[in-house]
């Protein structure tokens, strides 16, 4: 099973595609651009069509998906853990 | 891919998809006239609103372009025009005459509403048994006008039902079809990737001047950095957290391959085939409600946590990747793309799915939304009555 989903092999997020994911599950990511997989562990129960942090993140990093910039980082972020509203902001507005 | 579908030629040479006679009500005051006609005359359609009375400058222009582009839209056979004078209601059925199709329109002032309902009743029982002897013939694909537009965005809408349009829209693009995209705001984050797919610079030029209009906009009514409306409560609960992230899931409908070949006003018509880009709200049916207006007879409608629109004019197709929409909202889903997110289903097998249920739709098969009733009009306005 696919559990979560990526754009580009850089990007620091992947989106979860499953429902009922729980922490201490071992995900697998599938490279939507490339087509193959990858595995990360998962730290936190993660909502279907949240993201999941595909690496450690600080405050006033650049997050990436699409392999392009959606926003910084407001609250560190550690790999495998819930990404969201609550640790990330757009940069604009 | 089919290179023909089954139309309505219209009077003018441009193909519908449906074969409609709708009661339209030129103001707010005329709606109860409009639905009674409707109700009379089984089979016809009345597409009530809120507006049309103090309207001025730009803004009136609009809710009469609005008017006269969906009464002129070819999924539409025929008009019966209702409105509280005889002004206004003889420009609006005028300006829908200029296509040649059957329009009557009836001012309630010196008459009242019984015997408007009256005449304008027996106005649309001839049309709509003139329009019921109509036959599909078989259309050629660049014929076909298509538009997009996705709501209730979530993290599945960019790598799912969204791209799922791109591939689609590719694969009509190449075919000369006539296609348009917009949601202005909704590109703030990827705004350079749509202006280096424009076709030249003057195209170019015409886009990023609408989108830095449409910033100026919200940085000058905006009390917050807008996270209470852009992403909407709905987009977050879906797991969008930026607007940037909104919008570069949204820009996916266009495709790999499509260039933007023009910029329109809203509810502007197209001059000829190729991917435009319209100017418009990123609020669904205001967004279909000016798609209908130029023109376009069917609609691709990606959606994440499942928005229900419709339009009575512009048959809207939803396409979902969210297993948990799919599961607990089944009924509004067309095309179902989750295969996508499994590796079940290739980009280029997503695509053809939806085309595939396009040519069933432009043939004559009721949407999701169209069985269920949904008939949201909702007009653009731009600034206060007078």
């Amino acid at each position: 099973m696919i559990h979560c989903v990526l754009h580009d092999p850089e990007d620091s997020v992947a989106v979860v595609v499953v429902e009922g994911v729980k922490a201490g599950t071992t995900l697998t990511g599938l490279v939507l651009d490339e087509d193959r997989t990858i595995t990360l562990p998962c730290v936190q129960d993660i909502p279907i069509g949240h993201k999941v942090a595909l690496k450690d993140l600080a405050v006033g990093d650049t997050v990436v998906k699409y392999g392009i910039d959606i926003g910084k980082v407001v609250q560190p972020i550690s790999k495998g853990q819930h990404a969201h509203v609550h640790n990330i902001k757009t940069k604009r507005w | 891919m089919q290179s023909t579908f089954w139309g309505y030629r219209r009077e003018n040479n441009r193909v519908g998809v449906r074969n409609h006679v709708i009661i339209l009500p030129v103001d707010d005051l005329s709606n109860a006239a409009a639905e009674a006609v409707a109700h009379n005359i089984k089979g016809t359609i009345a597409i009530p609103h809120p507006y049309g009375r103090l309207q001025f400058g730009a803004d009136l222009d609009l809710h009469f372009r609005t008017l006269i582009g969906a009464g002129s839209n070819p999924n539409v056979a025929a008009v019966v025009v209702i409105g509280i004078e005889d002004q206004w209601t003889k420009k609006v059925a005028d300006g829908i005459a200029a296509t040649g199709k059957p329009v009557a329109g009836f001012g309630i002032e010196l008459h009242g509403d019984h015997d408007t309902i009256m005449r304008a009743s027996k106005a649309a029982r001839e049309y709509l048994q003139w329009a019921s002897e109509k036959h599909r013939v078989e259309c050629e694909l660049p014929e076909l006008w298509v538009s997009t537009k996705c709501g209730e965005s979530d993290t599945t809408s960019g790598c799912g039902a969204n791209p799922t349009v791109g591939d689609a829209f590719d694969k009509l693009y190449a075919a000369g079809c006539t296609l348009v995209f917009g949601e202005t705001t909704e590109l703030t984050g990827g705004e350079q990737i749509v202006a280096a797919r424009c076709r030249d610079d003057k195209v170019r030029a015409d886009f990023m001047r609408v989108f830095d209009r449409y910033q100026e906009v919200i940085n000058r009514h905006k009390t917050s950095d807008l996270s209470d409306s852009q992403p909407t409560k709905g987009n977050i609960a879906g797991g969008l957290t930026t607007i940037e992230e909104k919008a570069l899931g949204n820009i996916q409908k266009i495709g790999k391959k499509c260039v933007v070949d023009g910029v329109l006003d809203k509810a502007e018509m197209p001059s000829g085939p190729g991917l435009w880009f319209m100017d418009s709200s990123s609020a669904a049916a205001e967004m279909v409600t000016l798609c209908a207006a130029s023109g376009y007879v069917v609609h691709f409608f990606p959606t994440g946590q499942g928005n229900v629109i419709g339009n009575p004019i512009l048959p809207v197709i939803k396409i979902c990747a969210n297993p948990r929409t799919v599961r607990t909202m089944g009924e509004h889903v067309d095309v179902d793309t989750c295969g996508l997110l499994q590796r079940e289903l290739t980009m280029s097998d997503a695509g053809d799915k939806l085309l595939d249920m396009m040519f069933r739709t432009a043939n004559g098969r009721l949407t999701a939304a169209e069985a269920l009733g949904h008939r949201e009009f909702v007009m653009t306005r731009l600034y206060e009555s007078a």
